[in-house]
């Protein structure tokens, strides 16, 4: 089934009343299998309503009742999302993928906090993601859905944009992608790049995998040691912000080198050392996957 | 967001962390009746900026007279303070710190930030006070003792103990130091803070634990709820270029080089970056125009890079989601119009409506310099200004 989501998925938008997250549902519905995908929306305020004929219910429980979704995207404004992200939780539902950006981090660290005391079995994806694509079968989030095309390359990323690059290139060359993740840019979130690698190493319909990473952190260098020891498939990386200098925050709260850890160098050096191969060009990211293959 | 040290000092007193008596100053006359009113013999004039080495670049000088107070007041304020954060130019100092000396017996470390693998709030204390943290962590790593805080309970009382005995504090000052280590983490969460350091927190001959240096910053997605803390924020300590930029929306940090770049996305703006000094060049900034960018937004962006005098050539790459690139290529055309640009302009566009996008660049008359990879448009942006 590709990973985490296909056409048999069914969705719940949390959020779907506000501006972001209506313009975003509807270009989900519009794309591939949304229409029967897409089965509710939650508004404590706006129960018994719809939005372009998805129904709108009180809350995450009740939505999940009544149409059997088990996954559930988040545009909740960012005082709200941590809260809207532990309803989910609590709600037991599968998959929770938070798009929100800027979500204060300490909210975060009660949220994972919250998910590892009760032993949740929610994976949470993000938040300040784009989100997840099984292309040509089913897009929760916020990328470009028409670059994408159904193949056996899977991809997985902490930036949105870049995710949306290194899909194009691949596609440009005619190998289409499983399915496309994006992890998100905070420093304290759900899925990492080693969670998305074991799924994909599981998945028979991924055939190799394309890990972008960035400054900041040791989650890239955790998961290329993984796929070291465990990992059948090929796996091609990219690291952003060899350029970027320490002590600033490049754009994304957790892209930051501090005490000379979490450098682009240092990460490269890793995932070379582990087998994964790495390209400075990110215009080669394409390339590089299909000289693998 | 970056504080001073007396506002951090402020802060954590609120939370029942002892601090040295000690009073802000704006000029040597100011400095000069602070001393009298802390009296004592022996003060320390602490210059404030926000970055850390401030000791070993001359910004700290302990005095023990009045003339000397003056002197040194004199000296430190207004001057060029340049230490390992601030980069060559060094920055301005504009505000000093008077405070009481302090009969020194112990100094150590305590600071808290977020651990990113535990999702915690980590203490780190050792009894490496005074020192560069990160050189002890990296020199000696057993001397630094962690401990992972449980969000629901808070930093219990008995392992907060147990950690200042650790580290190496006197039996009859673990309360007071247990006392002070609470308050720091209240303070952590309560502010919202990325960061919160004593460094050093020293035992006094007489056995009290005061807070000598404090260093606070926070989590700008935060702010919301803070409205003390940006109270505290000090323009002058920032680039203008990045006040400016923020007022937009846009996220812009200045970089050493000479070539401006705009793209959407924190990523694919990095990766811009590293693309240009792959093929040789040197990043003037890094701009991050972000998922909505109108053409007002590229406009002020434009505006905000060409302040840089260093720009002699800028590369825009936009990856065309949600976005679209003919709405992108109106922008930049209109923005090159209205800045009047003089400088070689290097566009990539890619994503939805890409060929209308090189359209209109082609059809404005500019001299647009169109290129299909970010490889490409790397290659054309340094080659024009290698001239």
């Amino acid at each position: 089934m590709a990973i985490l989501i296909d056409a048999n998925t069914r969705v719940m938008t949390q959020g779907i009343t506000g501006k972001t997250g209506q313009f975003h549902t509807s270009a989900c519905v519009d794309y591939a299998n949304g229409k029967s995908c897409y089965v509710a929306g939650v508004n404590p305020k706006k129960a018994g309503q719809d939005f372009q004929g998805i129904p709108i219910y009180g809350s995450v429980e009740d939505a999940k009742n009544q149409t059997g979704a088990s996954v559930s995207v988040i545009y909740v404004p960012p005082a709200g999302a941590a809260a809207a992200i532990i309803e989910a939780v609590e709600a037991e539902l599968d998959l929770v993928i938070c798009i929100t950006e800027g979500i204060p981090v300490l909210d975060m660290v009660h949220v994972r906090h919250m998910m590892r005391k009760t032993g949740s079995k929610t994976k949470l994806l993000g938040p300040n993601c784009p989100g997840v694509i099984t292309p040509e079968e089913l897009k929760i989030g916020i990328m470009p859905g028409h670059i994408h095309k159904k193949g056996r390359i899977g991809v997985v990323s902490r930036s949105g944009t870049l995710t949306y690059e290194a899909v194009a290139q691949l596609t440009e060359i005619g190998l289409g992608q499983s399915t496309a993740v994006g992890i998100g840019g905070d420093p304290v979130n759900g899925l990492k790049h080693i969670d998305v690698m074991k799924l994909f190493n599981d998945d028979p319909e991924t055939d190799a995998v394309i890990m972008i990473g960035e400054i900041g952190g040791s989650d890239e260098e955790t998961a290329a040691e993984w796929v070291k020891e465990n990992m059948t498939k090929p796996v091609v990386g990219f690291i952003a912000g060899v350029t970027a200098p320490e002590g600033k925050r490049m754009g994304h709260a957790g892209a930051i080198i501090s005490g000379g850890k979490g450098t682009a160098e240092e990460k490269l050096s890793v995932m070379d050392g582990c087998g994964i191969a790495v390209t400075r060009d990110p215009s080669k990211m394409g390339s590089l996957l299909q000289s693998v293959l | 967001m970056k504080i001073h040290e007396y506002q951090a000092k402020e802060i954590l007193k609120k939370f029942n962390v002892t601090i040295p008596i000690g009073i802000p100053c704006f000029s040597v006359d100011e400095a000069v009746e602070a001393a009298d009113k802390i009296g004592g013999d022996v003060w320390v004039v602490k210059a404030q900026i926000h970055a850390g080495g401030r000791g070993k670049g001359g910004g700290v000088k302990v005095v023990r007279s009045k003339a000397e107070l003056e002197q040194e007041a004199a000296r430190i304020l207004g001057m060029q303070l340049k230490t390992h954060q601030t980069g060559a130019d060094g920055q301005k100092v504009r505000r000093l710190l008077i405070e009481q000396g302090a009969d020194i017996a112990q100094e150590l470390y305590v600071g808290l930030v977020i651990d990113r693998v535990t999702q915690q709030v980590c203490l780190m204390a050792s009894s490496e006070g005074g020192m560069d943290i990160e050189e002890v962590a990296a020199s000696s790593p057993e001397k630094i003792h962690k401990l992972f805080v449980n969000p629901d309970v808070g930093l219990d009382r008995d392992d907060a103990r147990i950690l200042a005995s650790k580290i190496g504090i006197p039996e009859k000052s673990l309360e007071e130091a247990s006392d002070t280590l609470i308050g720091l983490y209240q303070a952590f969460v309560e502010t919202d803070a990325s960061l919160a350091e004593i460094n050093p927190l020293i035992v006094t001959a007489n056995g009290a634990v005061w807070a000598l240096d404090a260093k606070m910053n926070f989590d700008s997605n935060a702010l919301f709820r803070q409205e003390e803390v940006i109270g505290y924020r000090d323009l002058d300590e920032e680039d203008p270029n990045e006040i400016e930029a923020s007022k937009y929306d846009l996220s812009y940090i200045s970089l050493d080089g000479n070539i401006g770049c705009l793209v959407n996305g924190a990523g694919l703006a990095m990766a811009t970056m590293d693309t240009i000094k792959l093929f040789g060049g040197e990043p003037a900034n890094f701009l991050d125009v972000g998922g909505g960018a109108t053409t007002e937004k590229v406009t002020e962006a434009f505006k905000i890079m060409l302040r840089n005098p260093n720009v002699q050539a800028i590369l825009v790459n936009i990856f065309g989601g949600i976005m679209r690139c003919d709405v992108i290529a109106a922008g930049v055309v209109e923005a090159a119009k209205q800045v009047k640009l003089g400088v070689p302009l290097v566009v990539r566009m890619k994503g939805t409506n890409e060929e209308q996008g090189r359209q209109i660049l082609k059809d404005s008359g500019l001299p647009i310099i169109s290129a299909e990879t970010m490889a490409d448009a790397a290659k054309s942006v340094v080659e024009s200004v290698k001239g």
